[in-house]
């Protein structure tokens, strides 16, 4: 299949069960809330390193928000349940609680759900306070600039990790300019995260290594500059290869993403799209590349 | 819907308890009609009281005026009850779930013992709203209680969890001995007010009547963040809240230490 003349190999991306929740972090002015929501998903960039993926999903309009300010959406992702609360409280906790004038909200509905404000709340040592408001309870921790309020459970939902696609092309400036278009395409969508610096990965790797203490290493097939010491799955013409990893509250999210994100991708310069795969073996979850790009998702290709 | 009118006026007290959605939705009107009720110190058949009528619709409705008629509601459990007209003493006391909607005023002890659920006044209540029963150690643990017009005195006395909003004045004593919960009050809050207050919230968002008690220590000029959910809650229900409320100040004055004293009293201030 063909793109805008690029290629559309017939592969799949290959992805995995996570969970995931969303933030909404309120501050007084929409700069506090990004400083927050920054700060909250920073370093959470893939499960291997981090502990968890997370992004800023939106900014939100003061009507948007629970308490009437401006705020900002974080979509935030980890392997198990355990993982995605000690994650939660750690952000919430460093990242978002120390930043001026901030609150944070659940901005997801559900049985499911982990504590958050619940645990964060022994910070108040012993001065904190809780208030129940439409069935949600709120923990009130008084911090320097007055106090600081946490909703006590996030609702959590089973979502998806590791939806992806691969831009091969001639050059890595024509490469950069590729995936820049996809990810200005992909934002807007919402339910989804680019977990990865500007939404792109330049370090895409594999499963292991030639080390035993290492798990993962550089995906050397699809580096350039090993193209004549290894097995590469790049053709004659490219020169650079970069990554874009999604992460979605549900399937249909990620398919979204991948499938504005491939179109804006298809443009001058760009040789093929692939996406990366274990073969099958590892993830709950395969995303034809062909099929999203025709529209035509499957729906029961998940678990 | 059931929809009940009086047959008379009465010049007795009524105690019917048995006017809640469970006990008359979803029965025809005869056998509503056989429940019993006191008219004043005798056993009559609801049937003798009050028409009913079943149409389609949802809920119990009483039309009239039920001023005389004690314990509407009590110990709901769900359902929705609407009192197109005034409310007699007790309503709505011990309830636990569904909503309670009063187009006139209520008597004294409305959503006393209340612990969940919604009971909403559009004009005034009576005293020891929300409150506790003499012997009992706490009062409304948990629902919303919300009264567009005045409450007289002892709003919310001994609340142990639960929210109660007057949108007009609110008498002395209000939130008396509290254990927790909160009480907004949108016109100007009653003398001695928190009085014995172990922890719990009182908003004054029309200012008080006298300064708060000495057992109360003044403390800091903020902004809590608890409430602007809370003030966006209230203004999607038709509270007069304004954006001033929403950016404060308030004063956050800490009592009552005769108890535990970690209660407060929020007066929205004037910004300077």
């Amino acid at each position: 299949m063909r793109l805008h003349g690029v290629e559309i190999e017939e592969t799949y991306a290959e992805a995995f069960k996570m969970w995931g929740t969303r933030l909404l972090i309120t501050a007084e002015s929409p700069r506090w809330a990004r400083i927050a929501a920054e700060a909250a998903s920073g370093f959470a960039i893939s499960v291997i390193g981090c502990g968890c993926e997370a992004g800023i999903e939106e900014m939100l309009p003061p009507e948007r928000t629970p308490d009437g300010r401006p705020g900002t959406a974080v979509l935030l992702f980890a392997p198990s349940r355990k993982d995605l609360e000690a994650q939660l409280v750690l952000r919430v906790g460093q990242g978002v609680m120390t930043c001026a004038t901030t609150a944070c909200f659940c901005g997801l509905e559900g049985e499911e759900a982990v504590s958050v404000g619940g645990k964060l709340r022994y910070f108040g040592d012993g001065y904190q306070g809780s208030k129940v408001l439409g069935g949600r309870r709120y923990w009130r921790i008084p911090v320097m600039d007055g106090e600081f309020l946490v909703e006590d459970r996030f609702a959590i939902q089973r979502s998806v990790g590791g939806g992806n696609f691969l831009v091969l092309a001639e050059t890595a400036a024509s490469a950069l300019a590729s995936v820049e278009a996809a990810v200005a395409a992909m934002e807007p969508v919402g339910g989804a995260i680019l977990p990865f610096p500007g939404g792109i990965v330049r370090s895409g790797s594999k499963v292991g290594s030639r080390y035993k203490f290492l798990s993962a290493s550089t995906n050397s097939a699809y580096c350039p500059s090993l193209r004549s010491l290894v097995a590469t799955e790049l053709p004659e013409t490219v020169n650079a290869v970069y990554e874009i990893v999604i992460d979605g509250l549900d399937e249909e999210a990620v398919r979204k993403a991948m499938k504005v994100g491939i179109e804006a991708a298809a443009r001058p310069g760009v040789v093929r799209i692939s996406a990366g795969n274990y073969g099958g073996s590892l993830g709950q979850y395969r995303f034809h590349l062909q099929e999203i790009v025709a529209g035509e998702g499957k729906e029961g290709e998940g678990p | 819907m059931t929809i009940l009118r009086p047959r008379f006026v009465f010049d007795l007290p009524v105690e019917a308890e048995v006017l809640t959605p469970e006990n008359l939705c979803g029965v025809n009107a005869e056998r509503a009609g056989r429940h019993t009720v006191a008219y004043g110190r005798r056993t009559r058949l609801l049937g003798e009281l009050f028409e009913i009528d079943v149409e389609r619709g949802e809920g119990l409705v009483l039309e009239g005026d039920f001023s005389r008629v004690k314990k509407i509601g009590r110990a709901m459990k769900e359902g929705l009850l609407v009192v197109r007209g005034d409310g007699g003493m007790h309503l709505g006391s011990a309830m636990s779930g569904g909503t309670i909607r009063v187009e006139g005023n209520v008597d004294a002890w409305a959503g006393a013992m209340m612990s969940g659920g919604t009971l909403e006044v559009a004009g005034s209540a009576g005293p020891y709203l929300a409150g506790a029963y003499p012997g009992e150690t706490k009062g409304m643990t948990g629902g919303v209680i919300l009264v567009h017009g005045d409450a007289a005195v002892r709003a919310g006395e001994r609340m142990r969890r639960g929210l109660v909003v007057i949108g007009g004045r609110a008498g002395d004593f209000a939130a008396v001995n509290i254990l927790a919960g909160t009480v907004v009050v949108f016109g100007l809050l009653g003398a001695r007010a928190g009085a014995g207050s172990k922890r719990g919230t009182v908003v004054a968002l029309g200012g008080m009547e006298t300064e708060p008690l000495p057992t109360y220590q003044a403390g800091c000029l903020y902004r809590p963040l608890f409430l602007l959910p809370l003030l966006r809650f209230l203004a999607d229900r038709g509270f007069p809240v304004t954006e001033a409320h929403r950016l404060g100040p308030y004063r956050r004055w800490t009592g009552d230490v005769t108890s535990l004293g970690k209660g407060e009293i929020l007066t929205y201030e004037e910004p300077q």
